[in-house]
C-alpha cells in the first residue's frame, strides 16, 4: 500500500498537470507544469534514484520550464489568455481521456505487475555512470550531437531574416 | 519499501489520460507541448519505476537519455511556435492553414 508521501505527492503532480491545461492564463500554466515536473522528480526520489530526480530537476524544471516561460512571454498579451475550444470537442477529449484511463488501468490491474515487489537493495547510481561510459558511450555521442545540432537548429529557426544587423555610426 | 509497482504505473497511465486530453481538445500550440511534456514525464516515471522493481540499471539509463532527447525536442518545438507566430501572428494551430494537407 502506498504510504502518504507517494499520495501526497500523486496529488500534487496529477492536479498541477490538470492546473497547466486548464488555467486559463499560459503563464500560471507554465508555473503549474514546473509542479508537475517537480513532482515527477519528487516521484523519482522515492524510486531510491537520486541521480535521476537531480538530473529532472536541472533540465526540466530548470532549464525546459524557464524556456517555456520565456516563449510565453514573447507572445501578444491576449493571445496568452485567449482560450478558443468548443464544448463538443471538449466532451470528447473527456470521454477520450476516461476510456483511455479505464481500458489501461483495467489491463494493468488485471496483469501481473500487482504481485511484484522487491526487497533488493537499490542500483547504485556508479553504475549508471559506468553504463554511460562502457556500453552505452555511442548512444552518448550520439545524444550530444543531436543535442548540439537541435539547439543549433532552434536558433537558426527563430533568427529574425527581415532585421539588418545594423551597425550605430554615432 | 512501502510504495508498489502498481501505484507509479496507476499515476503514470493518468498522466497519460490527462496528456491525451490535452492534445485531443486543446487548440494552443503551447498548451499542446504541454500536453508532450506530460505524456513524455508519464513514460519516464513507467521506465525509473520497472527499473526499481526488476533492479536493473537500464531504466535509469534510459530515462537520462529520453530527458536529454525531451530537451532537445522542446528547444525545437518552442523555436517553430516562434516561426509560426511570426508569420500568423497567432499560435492557434487551427489557423496554420499552410501546414494543412
Amino acid at each position: 500500500m502506498a504510504d502518504a508521501i507517494f499520495l501526497a505527492l500523486s496529488v500534487i503532480t496529477i492536479g498541477s498537470a490538470i492546473a497547466a491545461l486548464e488555467l486559463r492564463s499560459l503563464i500560471y500554466g507554465s508555473i503549474a507544469l514546473m509542479g508537475t515536473l517537480g513532482g515527477i522528480a519528487g516521484f523519482f526520489l522515492l524510486l531510491d534514484s537520486p541521480f535521476v530526480a537531480m538530473f529532472q530537476l536541472a533540465v526540466y524544471v530548470g532549464s525546459i520550464a524557464v524556456l517555456i516561460l520565456f516563449t510565453v512571454m514573447l507572445v501578444k498579451r491576449e493571445l496568452i489568455f485567449k482560450k478558443v475550444e468548443d464544448k463538443r470537442r471538449k466532451f470528447v477529449g473527456i470521454a477520450l481521456m476516461l476510456v483511455f484511463m479505464v481500458a489501461l488501468g483495467s489491463i494493468i490491474m488485471n496483469s501481473g505487475i500487482k504481485t511484484i515487489t522487491t526487497d533488493e537493495p537499490a542500483v547504485d547510481f556508479r553504475n549508471i555512470g559506468a553504463d554511460f561510459l562502457t556500453y552505452y558511450w555511442p548512444a552518448l555521442i550520439l545524444m550530444a550531437l543531436i543535442l548540439t545540432g537541435s539547439v543549433t537548429g532552434a536558433l537558426i529557426l527563430a533568427r529574425r531574416e527581415d532585421v539588418e544587423n545594423e551597425q550605430r555610426t554615432d | 519499501m512501502s510504495n508498489e509497482l502498481i501505484d507509479f504505473v496507476l499515476v503514470s497511465v493518468a498522466l497519460l489520460g490527462i496528456g491525451i486530453y490535452g492534445l485531443s481538445v486543446k487548440r494552443n500550440a503551447i498548451r499542446m507541448l504541454f500536453a508532450v511534456e506530460i505524456i513524455i514525464n508519464a513514460a519516464n516515471l513507467n521506465l525509473v519505476a520497472f527499473g526499481r522493481f526488476l533492479p536493473h540499471s537500464g531504466g535509469q539509463t534510459l530515462a537520462l537519455f529520453s530527458i536529454a532527447i525531451a530537451a532537445a525536442e522542446v528547444a525545437v518545438g518552442l523555436s517553430l511556435i516562434i516561426v509560426a507566430y511570426r508569420m500568423y501572428q497567432n499560435i492557434d494551430i487551427a489557423d496554420f492553414r499552410s501546414l494543412k494537407g
